[in-house]
């Protein structure tokens, strides 16, 4: 866990909380997670489980207020980001880590052409010429299958799932050693999900890029993710290799995940669903925060909560019943 | 592009037209007799009946309105009533001194009002922000015609840094631009910040920060400009307003522009006059909402391809010109 030589990223203790008129939402807490330079690593979990605002941290642009990093140390090549001043983290954003958003509808300037954009974040990293910058939007755009022509069009004029391939392209512009994507298909319907999935997969096998890849579909993950964390409740409850996983998971939370997938040589049409609802962020258990829906929940999950054990070499749990604890 | 302004030059002439027809109903029905005020009260109704012949009063209404769109043609105004002047030749005089009134005060509005809305919103929810929106605040809610008697009041008469009335040199300038204009910062500011705000929540915003661009540039090449397409809008409309302010401030401060003609007017029954300014005002409104929508189209490429593609669309876009000039004859 503590073999910093080879991770690209190295989290440690974050906690992210957003302090509103009403009440304070503990959204990450003291997540630590770890990636490898060229490893692809799913974060699953349900809505409002605190994806986004990791991924956000990492780059330093949570809104804030209503935001506050609490705790923690985002190691990048040795350096604390957390720590660096605003001058050296903007040489970091767009250029070696760069970041998808969840909706490509929104994430595009309405009134600059796509290729001012792209042409923008290039410029902005590398000393370059409008005419060599030029030249690389246009190889991005053909790159992610859009006719490099269309350099002086406006976001309006692209279909959703095209658009979605612009803010791809714009993200490995700089050529970045970790791409966060957030949800980068949950926006766009099936069939052209399965498009931009397909385009990331063969991007992925051509760049040298380490992939978070936030999703709540499992689908997704084992296509495409080594590893893969599971987050609820703003805390990792679960990690492993995408064997790991999918085969041997172990967190009863993972499980229920399973279990509420559409199986396609299943008999039974009925999906069996985690029952409850995720703990209120501005008020989480004492205990394990999963313990209200947990099926195998005992007393003593409601008062403490469990560590994280490693249960096999590189796969963790954070459950009393994993085995570790 | 080029065909859309000429349409929309086209439909000015019928708009144009129809204002002056309601100015002309508007004199007609309401009471008072330009023959009266001009041969005051002991006239007999002889001298009066010949006076209003002359005049061409007795006319049937429509006969009227032919008669000056046939003078208009010629580049003709008719003659006041009063002074005895062509109308013409007088707004062309006067003219100039509304529009540097009218020009700066706008550029002054635009000029300070846009970068204290930045900044306002840029430091959000600070005591500069509470301080600059208090300012602000005061000023939209406070009257032209009373900032200007308190302008004249202190710097005129109490300091007398400042020339009181008339226009003999620059300074003179100085007191009426800054009585017409502090309103519209102001309005502008305010529009500016809450545009900002909202802008700055949008995600496009976010996607710039995370490409790392600096703060400058996330600021004011992708909010600004967003935030700056509403405002054109206000400032088209703010037009109307300062025209409507400038009428007063020219009254005020004594200087001879076409406001202070159109209230002398106005006041003296002159038929002649209000109908030349009314048109001349009218067909300046006209202009500047054309250019407001010129400059819509520039700025946001979302408006552009509707009009440059379908052409069919600009016809719409005229029956939006008559919306627009109804609201400012209102
Ligand atoms: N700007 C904000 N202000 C207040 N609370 C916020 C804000 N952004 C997120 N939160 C809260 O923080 C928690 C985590 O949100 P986050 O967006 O990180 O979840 P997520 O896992 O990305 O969810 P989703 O799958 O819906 O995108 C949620 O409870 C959410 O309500
Ligand atoms: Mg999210």
């Amino acid at each position: 866990m503590n073999s910093t030589s080879t991770n690209l990223l190295e989290i440690k203790d974050l906690a992210v909380e957003y302090h509103t008129d009403e009440a304070v939402i503990y959204a990450v807490n003291h997540v630590d997670f770890s990636i490898n330079k060229g490893e692809t690593v799913g974060l699953v979990g349900e809505t409002g489980a605190g994806k986004t605002s990791i991924a956000r941290s990492i780059l330093r642009i949570l809104p804030m207020p209503p935001a506050k990093v609490v705790s923690g140390e985002i190691f990048y090549n040795g350096n604390d980001l957390l720590k660096l001043s605003e001058r050296e983290m903007r040489k970091i954003r767009g250029n070696k880590i760069a970041m998808i958003f969840q909706d490509p509808m929104t994430a595009l300037n309405p009134i600059e052409t796509v290729g001012f954009q792209i042409a923008e974040t290039i410029q902005q990293h590398n000393s370059i010429s409008h005419a060599e910058a030029h030249q690389r939007t246009c190889e991005m755009l053909e790159m992610v299958g859009i006719p490099g022509d269309r350099f002086k069009d406006f976001p309006h004029q692209f279909s959703g799932g095209m658009k979605q391939r612009v803010v791809i392209a714009m993200a490995l512009a700089c050529n970045p050693a970790l791409l966060l994507a957030d949800e980068p298909t949950t926006a766009l319907d099936v069939t052209i999900q399965a498009q931009v999935l397909e385009m990331m997969q063969s991007l992925k096998e051509k760049v040298e890029t380490a992939f978070v890849l936030i999703t709540h579909d499992l689908g997704v993950v084992a296509e495409f993710c080594d590893k893969v964390a599971v987050v609820y409740a703003g805390e990792i409850v679960e990690r492993g290799s995408a064997e790991d996983i999918f085969d041997r998971a172990n967190h009863p939370y993972t499980l229920g995940l399973f279990a509420s997938l559409p199986k396609l040589d299943a008999t039974e049409k009925r999906l069996s669903p985690i029952k409850g609802l995720m703990p209120d962020p501005t008020d989480l258990p004492d205990g394990c925060r999963f313990c209200d829906r947990c099926p195998n929940a005992k007393d003593e999950c409601s008062k403490s909560s469990p560590k994280e054990a490693e249960i096999a070499p590189g796969h963790t749990v954070k459950c009393f019943f994993s085995g570790g604890n | 592009m080029l065909r859309f302004i000429r349409n929309r030059l086209l439909m000015m002439i019928p708009i144009v037209l129809g204002i002056s027809f309601i100015v002309l109903l508007l004199l007609e029905i309401t009471p008072g007799d330009p023959a009266k005020m001009l041969l005051g009260t002991q006239a007999t109704p002889e001298r009066l009946a010949a006076l209003r012949a002359q005049l061409g009063l007795d006319d049937p209404i429509l006969v009227r309105f032919v008669n000056f769109l046939w003078q208009i043609v010629h580049g003709d105004f008719g003659t006041s009533f009063m002074t005895k002047r062509p109308v013409f030749e007088e707004m062309i005089m006067r003219m100039p001194y509304t529009l540097v009134l009218v020009g700066i005060s706008l550029a002054v509005s635009v000029g300070l009002g846009i970068p204290l809305g930045v900044y306002a919103a840029t430091h959000h929810n600070t005591w500069k922000d509470n301080g600059a929106m208090f300012i602000s605040l005061f000023f939209v809610s406070m009257p032209v015609f009373w900032f200007a008697l308190l302008l004249v009041r202190f710097f005129g008469v109490e300091l007398r840094w400042l020339p009181l009335s008339g226009i003999d040199s620059w300074q003179s300038w100085i007191l009426p631009i800054v009585a017409t204009s502090l309103g519209f910062v102001a309005t502008i500011a305010r529009q500016t910040r809450s545009n900002m705000l909202e802008v700055i929540r949008q995600d496009y915003i976010v996607t710039a920060k995370a490409k790392g661009l600096p703060e400058r540039k996330v600021i004011y090449r992708h909010a600004l400009k967003n935030a700056l397409i509403p405002i054109i809008m206000v400032i088209g409309n703010m037009f109307g307003l300062l025209i409507g302010g400038a009428l007063i401030t020219e009254v005020i401060f004594g200087i001879p522009g076409l406001g202070q003609y159109t209230i002398a007017g106005l006041t003296g029954r002159d038929y002649p006059v209000i109908q030349g300014s009314v048109f001349m005002l009218s067909v300046m409104f006209s202009l500047v909402i054309l250019i407001v929508d010129v400059v819509f189209a520039i700025v946001d490429p979302r408006i552009r391809s509707q009009s440059g593609r379908k052409k069919h669309k600009d016809q719409k876009d005229g029956n939006k010109i008559e919306e627009n000039t109804q609201k400012i004859e209102a």
